[in-house]
């Protein structure tokens, strides 16, 4: 009896510090992915400032927020940022299609090689990092308000009466489930409909897509608002998960961009494919077994070390060693593709 | 038309035409301009000097979309379907402008090229490389062209699939349409067309029915090989 309930423990501790936080953390590179392959299958070019829009579209979400709460408004048991969320969208859409207008178009139009848009985005990147250190400033932000846990560690000890305690938090569940409509709306709209159709057109084969009548104005358009929509919502679901601080987008464009080659740049599947792919990577060799093995070994093989493979402050080493296993082995990604 | 990629001119004052329910084949040897002429008249490539007219219409100034919109339809000579997409939305895709239902004219595709509707959920990209000049073919006929332009349509594919496509562009200039078509197979290409254009350094060398051209001692020895 003793050694099933030891079994349960160890795995209810897997489930609480690998699958339930990397399903969340899965989900928000995947959306950030998404974004990505997105910009990179249509607009054709590696998006360097995707991170920072991210910031961006986080940033109103807060300040937004912060004055819905100060006006006494807030959105019950859930965060109020979900209310401020279409505002930050909506600003982050008008930001991209100013950026499009001032910079990108006039690369577009002279039929810039993809390596140039690359560097033209990180120009891009810095100003969009500088406006928002200007507004809100480089330090740590907390905008979590409403119900903190959905199962809290404390009540699912008392249920169960196991050891270990189970905690998920309402932020987790959110990203999930938001992550799932949004990615079912994206692929019912690029599967279904007239626009989504021609955009995959587009993606697939500019020239005939053009001698098929449409038109690269409005799939450029269309591509913007999808892709504030994707980095709005992923910024704002990872600070509402950890915290909102403008650096921490920065380095995210690793584990996000390695998501997205892995899975197959330009492949929208391969996108969140990918997300998870990287996300539980990096939880399960930075995740410290020293616990788990102390339920399922006998007392005489007890590890005396964390039996943690790799300190968490490598974490992002685990994003780039994928990164560039892939680029070695099999540059298309696991979903065929295009060669970055 | 003349005009080019920069530097010296590629087309040099050349004509060619096509009226509804013909078939007009431009050959030539390699480098003569042929595909240059196509691109031009699609709007693909500035001309210097010359006009694109359809219908009575003045559309050198049109964009490439506008023309499409006007009823000229464009069968690349490579990369000419949607790999990633079925066999249905790339005949989707070619009737992307219209508004009608055009279920029916998927029908008439289907009856032209029975293994398309075999294989209509099936991606394009899969598809052997005759299949692929049918897809690339049945696109193009879904926007109900006036004028259907074809890029060496048989590049590539066996002699049986080449009789077949003949059979088909036959079949289709029955229905009115103008097709105009560039062919590195002369002597078939001309067999069936109404009218041939010989091009040379993108210049009229020749024009002629086809069957005179075909028959014309001059074309015969330079162009046909003996």
């Amino acid at each position: 009896m003793e050694t099933i309930t030891d079994f349960i423990n160890a795995f209810v501790l897997l489930l609480n510090f690998i699958l339930v936080p990397g399903l969340a953390y899965g989900s928000q590179i995947a959306l950030g992915a998404l974004g990505i392959t997105m910009v990179y299958g249509i607009l054709r070019f590696a998006n360097f400032a995707h991170g920072d829009t991210m910031a961006f579209g986080t940033m109103v979400t807060i300040l937004v927020t912060w004055w819905l709460q100060s006006q006494g408004i807030s959105f019950g048991l859930l965060p109020t940022a979900l209310l401020a969320l279409p505002a930050g969208i909506v600003a982050t859409v008008m930001i991209l299609l100013i950026t499009d207008k001032l910079v990108y178009q006039h690369y577009r139009r002279v039929k810039t090689p993809a390596v140039t848009l690359l560097i033209v985005s990180m120009g891009v990147m810095f100003m969009m990092n500088g406006i928002v250190r200007f507004i809100i400033g480089p330090n740590d932000q907390r905008f979590l308000d409403g119900e903190k846990f959905i199962i809290h560690a404390r009540n699912f000890k008392a249920m169960t009466g196991l050891n270990e305690g189970l905690s998920i938090k309402v932020s987790q569940g959110l990203t999930v489930f938001i992550a799932i409509l949004l990615v079912g709306a994206l692929f019912w709209f690029l599967q279904k409909t007239r626009t989504g159709k021609a955009m995959r057109a587009f993606s697939d084969n500019e020239d005939l897509a053009l001698l098929s009548g449409v038109n690269p104005d409005r799939v450029v358009l269309i591509t913007w608002i999808i892709v504030a929509i994707l980095a709005t919502v992923a910024g704002t679901l990872y600070g509402l998960d950890k915290s909102f601080k403008p650096f921490t987008y920065l380095q995210l464009l690793l584990p996000m961009f390695a998501a997205a080659i892995l899975g197959g740049v330009g492949n929208p599947i391969g996108a969140i494919l990918g997300g998870f792919v990287i996300a539980f990577s990096e939880l399960i060799v930075t995740y410290a077994y020293k616990k788990v093995f102390v339920y399922l070994l006998p007392v005489s093989l007890e590890p005396s070390n964390l039996m943690q493979l790799l300190s968490t402050d490598y974490k992002f080493a685990v994003s780039f060693f994928i990164l560039v296993l892939v680029l070695l082995i099999k540059p298309t990604g696991i979903l065929k593709g295009n060669v970055i | 038309m003349t005009g080019g990629y920069g530097g010296a001119d590629i087309l040099k004052g050349c004509t060619v035409d096509v009226d509804e329910g013909e078939i007009a084949v431009i050959v030539g040897p390699n480098g003569a301009g042929k595909s240059t002429a196509m691109r031009a008249m699609l709007g693909m490539l500035e001309l210097k000097s010359g006009s694109v007219r359809f219908r009575g219409k003045e559309i050198t100034h049109l964009s490439t979309q506008a023309r499409i919109a006007e009823g000229i339809a464009f069968v690349p000579q490579t990369n000419n379907v949607f790999v990633n997409m079925t066999v249905l939305e790339n005949l989707e895709m070619g009737a992307f402008l219209r508004q009608d239902d055009f279920r029916e004219t998927i029908e008439q595709v289907f009856e032209l090229f029975p293994i398309l509707a075999e294989k209509q959920n099936q991606l394009a990209g899969e598809l052997s490389g005759g299949q692929r000049q049918q897809v690339a073919f049945g696109r193009a006929l879904m926007s109900q062209p006036r004028v259907l332009m074809l890029d060496e349509p048989t590049a590539g594919v066996s002699p049986i699939v080449m009789d077949d496509l003949f059979e088909r562009i036959l079949e289709v200039r029955q229905s009115g349409v103008a097709i105009l078509m560039v062919e590195q197979n002369a002597r078939q290409a001309l067999s069936i067309a109404d009218k041939g254009f010989v091009l040379v350094i993108g210049e009229n060398r020749h024009t002629d029915t086809g069957a005179a051209l075909l028959a014309d001692p001059e074309v015969k020895r330079s162009f046909l090989g003996g």
